[in-house]
């Protein structure tokens, strides 16, 4: 595999590869040196499109534990923001030996696009509003550290899918892992033609949570209700909201996840984000985890 | 003025025979005709079609002029087959006053190679606020008769209704570009799983559908001419056929690429597929096809839409939509309908010559006929070289795609623009 741009490009022996190798990484992380050799000399850039603090410090986190050299890049002043394409970007940074790119851009298939254009590895940090497969990758890892599987779980994935890349990703990774997704969202929120993919639909939260294992709640952007995606904050809260109640209705083991960063009360009420079921912030710690099995898998084997 | 003997071609897939050109028309037609002081063009195996006509071609003068000139369309456009296009409204300056219409009708005169006719805006810059001076175009030289803002929809339907009623005073048609613009909010192409997939937003057949429905209850209702660019989907079909049934004055196009390309070829997101409407899905294609075939819809049209090298090669969502087509349609439409030349014959020259008001094209070659033609080699097959095609833009979505039949010469008033494939000027 030469790029991470969809969750697609990852059969179950190569995610579940990512998921074990991110298992023995995570060893580093608790070590008194977080540095391991594996990439020295190697150049990682970051080009970020986007703001995305989380997920930028992440990669880079990760890179810099396995030694590679980290050039960040971000657009804001640079000459990017004067007008220089995504082509000439990519043919510049091909020309200062990058070995892999990890891209986090505001419209769907710029990954794929500079993937056309340079030699290296590219890494979707998230495309618009299509992927972020490392985010899948990171989700699937903290759900089998929890729960101990991955095949035969169900899932719900509640609240903006249609506009959300981690719910496109997770689809297909849990499906690829034999998880049952169910998605939960007004209609409004689900694209036409998410019947063809593999997750089965909900528009009712509460007759899914009994049989859910996990709760994947999704970060409802409020300037939706401007474009009447649905009422009110109010009424999306108490039709689709999770708080102590729903939770309540869930089974024993179940845990809560949450991509961040989170609405507080209103697609999560703070004492659901902050119960022992929420795994919100081993999530962020299991993505350095999990990045830095990309990075080794993509980059490691290459002479 | 030479004259032409074509020997031994079949007159839109009729028995071989051979033509005579002189002083711009079809002089003669008969076998065996005697060769005189004739040029001779062996025509075996040839078809001869009346010269096509585009009712839809944009050529970006004035404006864009790096992306196409009414000069490298003009030879796209005889080398694809064509002796007369319909030019669009959408140049910069818009084409929506008698200075600019006769500019790019003077331009098209120049480059002498097709009769180009521009289409004038219904509206004052495309901006559908207020009427253009539609009377001013259609006296002016260029004496335009297709009014659209193609590109825009003219979406107030007040506004569609006056621009409707007005042009019945010198027999206008209005040419919708149907896109409801708030269900098309950001759309990048069409709305189905493959956009789901991708995480594209969706441009819905609603949405054109919808304004079809429309503008047919207002011809209807005003008596006048509409016409419909660029039909995609299999609703809009049905809705057409169910407006011709009532007798409304609606006559529609279909693009080449709608007949052929379908929604899944945007999977690897690259923009040459991005076209406004966008592609759509398998059945959608059938039902154009079918459409095409029973008359519902009337013309093939290119909606030829040059874009340089830099408004394509980008990220998906900030490409200009738009497709090369002149020098591919027939062979696309050959493609997709067989050598059944009375239909090509029709759709790409009849109908579009009789919508557009050009009297001297559209007509089958026969003696007294003016000599607007084109033979085609129907044997031959084609692969499509971008760097080869003569439009100054590159963005054709048929690259290395082998294609059936090759234009071998065009004439324009008994004078050839394109002799063994090869422009003549």
């Amino acid at each position: 595999m030469q790029h991470l741009l969809s969750a697609d490009d990852l059969s179950a022996a190569t995610a579940t590869e990512v998921l074990d190798t991110a298992g023995e990484l995570a060893n580093v992380t608790g070590r008194e040196v977080k540095k391991l050799p594996t990439l020295r000399g190697r150049t990682v850039v970051n080009l970020f499109y986007e703001d995305s603090t989380r997920t930028r410090i992440s990669f880079e986190a990760a890179a810099k534990r396995l030694s590679a050299d980290v050039i960040t890049f971000s657009v804001k002043g640079s000459s990017v923001a004067k007008g220089e394409s995504l082509k000439d970007t990519a043919l510049t940074l091909q020309a200062m030996g990058a070995d892999a790119v990890v891209v986090r851009h505001g419209a769907s298939g710029a990954p794929h696009r500079l993937a056309g254009w340079l030699d290296g590895s590219v890494i979707n940090a998230g495309d618009g509003t299509h992927e972020h497969p490392t985010q899948a990758l990171l989700d699937a890892y903290t759900m089998r550290a929890r729960l101990g599987r991955l095949a035969g779980l169900k899932v719900a994935i509640v609240g903006d899918v249609l506009h959300s890349r981690v719910a496109r990703s997770n689809v297909r990774l849990l499906h690829t892992l034999g998880a049952d997704v169910t998605l939960v969202a007004p209609p409004t929120l689900l694209p036409v033609g998410v019947s063809a993919w593999p997750a089965t639909t909900s528009y009712d939260l509460d007759a899914v949570l009994p049989d859910s294992d996990v709760v994947m709640m999704l970060r409802v952007q409020r300037e939706r209700m401007g474009d009447s995606y649905f009422p009110s904050v109010r009424e999306y809260a108490r039709r689709y909201g999770l708080d102590a109640p729903r939770v309540r209705r869930l089974p024993e083991h179940a845990i809560v996840m949450h991509p961040g960063p989170m609405n507080r009360g209103m697609e999560i009420a703070p004492e659901v984000a902050d119960s022992p079921r929420s795994t919100i912030t081993e999530q962020v710690a299991n993505g350095v985890s999990v990045r830095m099995a990309v990075l080794y898998l993509l980059l490691g084997g290459k002479g | 003025m030479t004259s032409f003997l074509i020997k031994g071609v079949s007159v839109v897939g009729g028995p071989a025979t051979d033509l005579r050109l002189r002083d711009g028309t079809v002089a003669e037609v008969g076998p065996d005709l005697p060769t005189t002081d004739a040029e001779v063009i062996d025509a075996a195996g040839l078809v001869a079609l009346p010269g096509l006509v585009d009712m839809h071609t944009h050529l970006r003068e004035p404006g864009r002029e790096d992306a196409e000139t009414v000069a490298t369309g003009s030879r796209a456009a005889a080398l694809g087959g064509y002796t007369a296009v319909c030019a669009m409204a959408n140049t910069d300056p818009v084409a929506d006053t008698a200075g600019v219409v006769e500019q790019v009708w003077r331009l098209g005169r120049r480059a002498g190679l097709v009769d180009v006719q521009p289409v004038g805006a219904v509206t004052v810059g495309l901006r559908g606020e207020r009427l253009s001076e539609l009377g001013a175009m259609a006296e002016s030289a260029a004496a335009v008769r297709i009014f659209s803002d193609d590109g825009h929809c003219v979406a107030d339907p007040r506004l569609m209704r006056r621009a409707l009623e007005y042009v019945k005073a010198f027999d206008g048609v209005i040419a919708q570009h149907a896109e409801e613009p708030r269900l098309t909010e950001g759309a990048q192409m069409h709305e189905g799983e493959v956009s789901a997939r991708l995480g594209l937003t969706g441009w819905p057949a609603v949405a054109e559908e919808a304004i079809i429905a429309r503008d047919a209850l207002l011809a209807e209702h005003v008596g006048a001419r509409l016409h419909i660019c660029h039909v995609s989907t299999a609703g809009s079909v049905e809705l057409i056929r169910a407006a011709k049934a009532r007798g409304v004055r609606v006559s529609a196009e279909v693009t080449p690429h709608h007949l052929l390309l379908t929604d899944d070829r945007v999977g690897g997101y690259d923009p040459v597929f991005k076209v406004n409407p966008p592609l759509r899905t398998e059945r959608d294609v059938a039902a154009l096809r079918e459409a095409v075939r029973d008359g519902v819809i009337d013309v093939i049209a290119t909606d030829h839409a040059p874009h340089t090298v830099e408004d394509k090669e980008c990220e998906w969502a900030y490409a200009r939509p738009g497709m090369l087509g002149l020098q591919t349609a027939l062979s696309v439409a050959l493609s997709v309908f067989g050598p059944d030349w009375r239909l090509l014959a029709d759709r790409l020259s009849c109908q579009p010559a009789r919508l557009a008001g050009l009297t001297g094209h559209g007509v089958d070659p026969a003696p007294g006929a003016p000599a607007n033609l084109t033979l085609v080699d129907p044997a031959a097959q084609v692969t499509v070289e971008p760097a080869e095609l003569a439009s100054r833009s590159r963005n054709t979505p048929y690259a290395g795609l082998q294609l059936p039949g090759r234009v071998v010469a065009t004439f324009l008033r008994g004078e050839p623009t394109v002799l063994d494939g090869k422009a003549v000027k």
